[in-house]
């Protein structure tokens, strides 16, 4: 090739690279990379594209979906959970259920009203409740960054063994929302179930803490659960590492979160309540609680 | 083909574009640990702190409302640990911009509000001071500290001290615009005919924050000051009011005062065009905009408190008060 037809064909790939390039910019505005989990064995490494800017969308489309972990033998309180969901829960706005399972074909059919849906999201099922519990943030961060940043605006993250009994609005909307645990509300810090081993991520010493939140309840905008549920998984995985498990699971990593970085709205014990504990009068109305069960029974 | 020079310059030049428009891209490609450090910085945790817990039944105030219905914090000494939201503000890196108006003789509280607010008006924090004068030279030069700036803006005045009083909103609405909005996150307006007793801190940074009006906090919305002449368009129907809001202290996020201003000079001038005035003014225009645009915070009468009044026992603190001066002579 003489040196002319060289130059000749490097001009004409400049001449189409150029174009390509300054498409890539425009079309694809700012990037932002995902971290990598910490590196272990189970987990494999993400990497994902996500866009800052989402349209927003205008009431009454608000999606508020809500993950549930579910283990085999959960599995019977979806039924309740979903009917007094559908009575009471953001009733008039659109909501989309998640519940993760790793027996898919057990979950009822529930009547949901129209612009609601429901997906199931198959899980591996692990050798021991407490790992099924933890797992959760890792599954919950995952889903978002495949799936729900771009079905949903919000997302509230809560317990599937529980019923609802009165309307849950959007009060309980927030960039970061917390509930506060129905036992503790009203005893002095030192006494919070704290995680109180300085050896785990999750410590929390005698004399700091405000409220001991519940893991039963937790949501906000789909961004910041998604920086949360990883902040929580990457501090459950340096526990892992160490070899120590937490007093309360998940709980407890989610509480040293909630303590270092505060929510913005919290929601009372009305919101997270136990059927077993009697009613006080400053309690008006219980909106969201356990169902009764028999522990043995359900987690091994 | 014969080489020439040109066709070497031609080829160096394309080569050139592509490696200034593909070089960022691949690098960004291949920098995760850029990523992750950026992740970590939005997600920059609290230092440890002391101070007492919180319980949830035992409110800190019990004699005033410390919530509206909309669920917007109403800000009352007592109900607040400055520490903690300082500690999560600074993680933030924001500037506050305060836009105050110093027309004809309004010029003699300047010095009297910057010393005051120098050192009460989130102290330790940025914030940028523009103070709007039609007589640049008569503000006097003061000291101030580091992380406060002062920008001094000629204006021209109006013969009518209502007109300089509306016009406030056309002012600062086309100073965000074409300013603002690339210099502060957060802005509010004050009036310059006030004194900073105690500290006012990043306790008022919100998305939209109104101060309730020290004059009317305690009336039923029947006998509040609203406009409610129905030509005006500042007019409120009866039935209707959360609160009295004070044109005195008003602010919150850029976007947010932006679309506050415009909306309140909207008003104003379609009133002028209809030859009415609302009642109180801008004030007027600030209430309805308020009542159909609730604010995210709320300010309680400690934060503007008319000197003229006798402090009730509710009001434990006056951070910001009015000077005592003649209204009738200031005024023309």
């Amino acid at each position: 090739m003489t040196c002319g037809k060289v130059v000749k064909s490097v001009f004409i790939l400049c001449l189409i690279l150029i174009p390509i390039f300054i498409w890539m910019i425009v079309w694809n505005g700012p990037v932002r990379y995902l971290p990598y989990y910490l590196p272990c064995p189970e987990i494999f490494s993400m990497k994902l594209q996500y866009a800052e800017e989402k349209p927003v969308q205008l009431f009454p489309q608000l999606f508020y979906p809500q993950p549930r972990s579910l283990d085999q033998k959960y599995t019977k309180f979806v039924g309740p959970f979903l009917e007094s969901a559908e009575k009471f829960f953001m009733k008039g706005y659109r909501v989309n259920y998640y519940i993760f399972t790793n027996n898919p074909q057990v979950i009822p059919r529930v009547q949901l009203q129209p612009d609601r849906s429901l997906s199931i999201v198959p899980i591996k099922k692990y050798s021991h409740w407490q790992e099924t519990s933890m797992r959760r943030m890792e599954v919950i961060n995952r889903h978002i960054a495949e799936v729900s940043h771009q079905e949903v605006n919000y997302l509230f993250c809560l317990d599937i063994d529980m019923v609802f009994h009165n309307p849950w609005g959007v009060e309980t909307l927030g960039e970061m929302v917390a509930a506060i645990h129905s036992g503790y509300y009203n005893v002095p810090r030192s006494q919070f179930p704290y995680e109180r081993r300085s050896s785990s991520a999750a410590f929390i010493p005698d004399s700091q803490g405000d409220f001991y939140y519940a893991g039963a309840v937790f949501g906000g905008l789909v961004k910041q659960v998604y920086e949360f549920t990883r902040a929580c998984h990457m501090t459950i995985l340096a526990d892992k590492a160490n070899g120590i498990m937490a007093t309360w699971q998940e709980e407890s990593h989610l509480n040293r979160h909630f303590f270092s970085h505060k929510p913005s709205k919290l929601l009372s014990p009305e919101y997270v309540w136990d059927d077993t504990k009697p009613k006080p009068p400053e309690v008006r109305l219980i909106r969201f609680s356990t169902v009764d069960k028999n522990h043995k029974e359900i987690r091994d | 083909m014969q080489i020439r020079k040109v066709h070497m310059l031609l080829v160096i030049l394309m080569a050139g574009i592509i490696v200034y428009f593909g070089i960022p891209h691949i690098i960004q490609t291949s920098c995760q640990l850029a990523g992750q450090a950026d992740l970590d910085e939005t997600f920059s945790v609290l230092p440890r702190m002391s101070y007492p817990q919180p319980f949830v039944d035992k409110p800190q105030r019990t004699d005033v409302l410390l919530m509206s219905p909309w669920l917007a914090p109403i800000v009352w000494e007592g109900t607040f640990n400055r520490d903690i939201l300082n500690a999560q503000y600074r993680q933030k890196n924001l500037i506050v911009g305060v836009a105050t108006f110093a027309v004809k003789k309004y010029v003699r509280f300047t010095e009297g509000f910057l010393s005051s607010a120098n050192k009460f008006f989130l102290s330790g924090h940025r914030v940028n001071f523009y103070i709007f004068t039609d007589h640049p030279e008569k503000i006097p030069l003061m000291k101030l500290a580091p992380e406060k700036r002062l920008f001094i803006i000629p204006i021209q005045n109006y013969s009518r001290w209502q007109d300089i009083s509306m016009n406030r909103m056309d002012i600062i609405s086309s100073h965000i615009h074409s300013h603002w909005r690339y210099e502060v996150d957060y802005l509010y307006s004050m009036d310059i005919d006030v004194q900073l007793f105690e500290h006012i801190g990043v306790e008022i940074i919100d998305t939209l924050v109104g101060t309730i009006s020290s004059w009317q906090y305690t009336k039923p919305r029947e006998n509040n000051s609203y406009e409610r002449r129905p030509e005006s368009q500042a007019t409120i129907p009866s039935g209707e009011g959360d609160f009295y809001y004070a044109a005195s202290f008003y602010g919150g996020s850029v976007s947010e005062v932006y679309k506050l201003t415009t909306a309140c000079f909207k008003g104003v001038t379609e009133d002028r065009a209809n030859g009415i005035e609302a009642k109180w003014h801008e004030e007027s225009h600030l209430n309805k905009y308020l009542l159909y645009h609730k604010p995210t915070r709320l300010l309680s009468p400690e934060y503007y408190w008319d000197e003229e009044l006798i402090r009730p026992h509710i009001v434990k603190v006056k951070r910001l008060s009015s000077v005592r001066k003649d209204l009738k002579e200031v005024r023309f």
